[in-house]
């Protein structure tokens, strides 16, 4: 095993998920104010009416596959009834119809950053770095099932790349699976591995902040002193107000 | 019942003379940065007229508010919960910013270093968003004092209600200000169309905000409001709007804008409310009873069971003693001159307006009768139908009959006034024309004409032990990019630690005023400056003796 390959597919990905975990945590508690999709609706409303949804439900439908492909076992899915060649099928013609949707989408929104006056301004050197890379990834990852699975003989991935993953995630890095993986595939994990390490500095974040509790959650919302604490933040330990212990007590069981 | 406190406005528009003081000095408060150019949290507008954003009254079109469902029961206009999220890549009802208007400044530069030469040099407008040279079309209030409005009035949507040969007269016949700031409602749709539930209503005392930490740019909020007053920041990608000047109401001063009003005829004070009552009366099925259902949301803070409730549900005493002090209370309840902002929107809105007379005495006057005898008065209030149909469909879903009998009030005022200060006779029988008493007449005369600082606003300080709490909520506009910072953090102009807001309290804002050096050189802060004393930087240096 070459020193190449142990850097490329042990050290390189877990650099990255150690990037992508530590600099969320980061900037979430440095930085919520920054924490926005920063939206450019209000300048350019024509284009982004298409590109948006498009590139979204695309790339939420990709997000989707590569969950069912690379985190799930195949023998799970045998056992539900989902033999080899239903999955090829499932994954290469609905994978192909979500990257076109998410290319044409990303298409789009590039164009719509570049072309339109104010949203040009508004574009932040993250924002190009970020788009680079996202481009880059979702482009290597095409091009891989374009080439092996649409127009080659079928590659399956789910021998070496899914379980590759799934060693990493229970720290048992076997990078000689890596080995004998096609280019276009090896280059799409590259690129997908540092654009996760970009990811929390970029406006990529709103992802985590998906509005699920939208659904939950009364109407009206009432905030209390008591419920809000001391302010915006929780306060800082070592900066606790002076107070006699049955305050202290009270005030932590909030 | 649950009672709870809101802290609330009334204007009166007959004194409004349109200097929009009140928009420049909430502009220089809170929206003198960059991103929020475009942002006005308090306007002033011509009426008849287009508005700001342009045509914002009109729901069919960008669908803010409640409406209720089959069933009778209070729904978003603009679709539910699911409905809201499966369109949040994309919101097909926020409005563009052209809708307000293009945000410029001027080229002053070409004043300065032009060379000499035949022409005089001119600092060409330029565009704020592409910095591109621009011709300025449209502005938060271009049709002011009816400018231009041959043109633009007819987009007026309550004007769109009306018939075809209502507007030539009219046009002719009427004209008056409406300054707008947010309602802060008790049934606020913007709070209620955030998915992150970032927007709040204040429990205390009511005040809608926005936590710029929770805040994640969804943009549902604007257009979730009917009218239109919270504001897209297009740098930090987050909703603003007008705070009612929150620092300065725990500290009992009253808001920038009405502080500085120069009509001095806004009126702040509490009101108690019903909690538990208010999702019923927003829902009540005839439009035309809203406003009488809004009313009796509002409990008399002088019954003693509302006082025991208030107790019980933790208002402090002085808040109870301040809530019967209100203006408000008795403007909106025992007087009933004052009227809701759109009660059709079914928000509950908590600014209040008595609808403006002096268009209807100018007439009067103006062909030649007595603008102060009663019954001339009540005869043109009869005649002139057009207007109040106008005044109707703003603040009373088209329903003439309340709009008439303030107006009446007013006119009895007037009158009754008249009687005293010519006469010196007290006509009881024009109090009782309009189901109130001479007393009455006089308190209310007091308050409306005199209107003395101490009547106009009685506005508690939150508590001392609260103050803490209260300093610190999450809405703090001194972020980088909030109002006196300036550059930008390593992820945009957005990013970086927020200042929290507790630097606007009380002790920094007395020791602000009362030192001999401004702490921010060269710049003074109008939400800290209650009027008094001479901050060094607001007026040009004394002369020399
Ligand atoms: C999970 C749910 C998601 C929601 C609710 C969401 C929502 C949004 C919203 C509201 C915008 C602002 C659009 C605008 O008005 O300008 C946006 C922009 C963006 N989102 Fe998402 N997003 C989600 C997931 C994702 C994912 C998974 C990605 C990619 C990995 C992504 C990438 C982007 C990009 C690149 C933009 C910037 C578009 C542009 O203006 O050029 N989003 N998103
Ligand atoms: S007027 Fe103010 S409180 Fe009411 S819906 Fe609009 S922003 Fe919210
Ligand atoms: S400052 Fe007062 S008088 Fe002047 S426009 Fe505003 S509300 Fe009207």
């Amino acid at each position: 095993m070459s020193t190449g390959s142990i850097l490329l597919w042990v050290a390189l990905p877990y650099a990255c998920a150690v990037v992508f975990i530590v600099g969320h945590i980061w900037r979430y508690r440095f930085d919520k104010f920054g924490w926005t999709t920063r939206s450019s609706q209000t300048y350019e409303n024509r284009l982004l009416r298409w590109g948006s949804p498009m590139f979204h439900i695309g790339i939420l439908m990709v997000i989707a596959g590569h969950v069912v492909g690379l985190l799930i076992p195949r023998e799970w899915l045998y056992a539900i009834g989902i033999d080899e060649h239903m999955y090829h099928l499932g994954a290469t013609w609905m994978g192909t119809a979500a990257a076109l949707l998410t290319l044409a989408g990303l298409a789009i929104l590039i164009y719509r950053r570049r072309t339109v006056g104010p949203v040009f301004l508004a574009t932040t050197k993250m924002d190009k770095v970020m788009y680079v890379f996202l481009g880059l990834t979702l482009g290597f990852g095409t091009l891989a099932t374009l080439v092996y699975q649409v127009f080659g003989g079928g590659y399956s991935y789910r021998e070496s790349i899914s379980p590759w993953i799934r060693e990493m995630i229970i720290f048992q890095p076997h990078p000689e699976m890596m080995a004998e993986v096609p280019l276009f595939f090896q280059l799409h994990i590259i690129t997908a591995c540092l654009l996760f390490a970009l990811w929390p500095f970029t406006r990529l974040v709103h992802v985590f902040s998906a509005p699920v509790g939208y659904l939950f959650r009364p109407y009206i919302v009432y905030r209390s002193r008591d419920e809000s604490g001391a302010g915006n933040r929780p306060v800082r330990r070592g900066w606790d107000p002076v107070s006699t212990p049955q305050e202290r007590k009270s005030s932590s069981s909030r | 019942m649950k009672v709870m406190a809101q802290m609330s406005m009334v204007m009166n528009l007959d004194k409004c003379i349109g200097c929009h003081t009140c928009s420049v000095t909430c502009k220089q408060a809170w929206t003198n940065r960059s991103g929020v150019e475009y942002v006005w949290f308090n306007n002033v507008e011509t009426r008849p007229g287009v508005g700001y954003p342009r045509t914002y009254e009109d729901q069919e079109k960008w669908r803010g508010g409640w409406t209720l469902n089959k069933r009778g029961r209070l729904k978003l206009r603009d679709g539910g919960r699911l409905h809201k999220l499966s369109r949040i890549f994309s919101n097909p009802k926020l409005p563009k910013i052209h809708d307000y208007y293009e945000p410029w400044t001027y080229d002053y530069d070409m004043l300065l270093n032009s060379p000499s030469g035949e022409h005089t040099p001119v600092a060409t407008p330029k565009s704020l968003l592409t910095g591109k040279d621009m011709k300025i079309s449209w502005s938060a209030n271009w049709d002011d004092n009816l400018g231009g409005s041959l043109e633009t009035m007819a987009q007026d949507p309550l004007l769109a209600k009306m018939s075809e040969e209502v507007k030539a007269e009219y046009e002719q016949a009427f004209m008056f200000y409406l300054p707008r700031i947010c309602e802060h409602c008790l049934n606020p749709s913007c709070v209620a169309s955030c998915p992150s539930g970032a927007m709040y209503k204040r429990q205390e005392d009511g005040i809608v905000l926005v936590d710029q930490d929770a805040c994640r740019g969804w943009r549902m909020c604007i257009s979730g409001c009917p009218y239109k007053k919270v504001y897209f920041n297009h740098r930090t990608g987050k909703a603003e709007k007008c705070t009612f000047c929150y620092p300065r109401i725990e500290v009992g001063l009253p808001t920038v804008c009405a502080e500085t009003c120069v009509g001095r005829l806004r009126y702040i004070g509490l009101v108690l409310y019903d909690a538990d009552a208010v999702a019923a009366a927003a829902s009540v099925a005839d439009e035309h009873e809203l406003l009488d259902a809004q009313r009796n949301v509002l409990l008399d803070p002088n019954d003693p069971a509302v006082i025991e409730a208030a107790r019980a549900g933790g208002i402090p005493e002085d808040w109870i003693e301040s809530a019967q002090a209100s203006p408000i209370w008795r403007l909106i309840r025992e007087y009933k001159v004052a009227l809701p902002l759109h009660p059709e929107y079914r928000t509950m809105p908590m600014v209040w307006y008595i609808p403006p007379l002096s268009p209807v005495v100018d007439v009067v006057t103006n062909s030649g009768n007595d603008g102060e005898d009663a019954s001339v008065l009540f005869a043109a209030i009869d005649k002139l139908r057009i207007p109040i149909g106008y005044l109707a469909e703003l603040f009373s879903a088209g329903d003439t009959a309340p709009v008439d009998l303030s107006l009446r009030k007013l006119a009895a005022m007037r009158s009754y006034m008249r009687g005293i200060s010519l006469d010196n006779v007290r006509d009881e029988s024009i109090a009782q024309a309009v189901g109130m008493s001479g007393a009455q007449m006089e308190e209310m005369y007091r308050l409306l004409a005199i209107a003395k600082y101490e009547e106009r606003y009685v506005i508690p300080p939150a508590h001392a032990e609260q103050a803490h709490d209260l300093e610190e909520m999450g809405c703090s506009l001194d972020f980088e990019g909030g109002p006196g910072m300036g550059g930008a953090g390593p992820f945009g102009s957005s990013s970086g630690e927020p200042v929290p807001v507790a630097i606007e309290n009380y002790n920094s804002l007395k020791s602000r005023q009362t030192a001999d050096r401004p702490s921010t050189p060269g710049r003074v802060n109008l939400l800290n400056w209650d009027g008094n004393g001479k901050p060094r930087g607001l007026f040009p240096p004394e002369e020399e003796k």
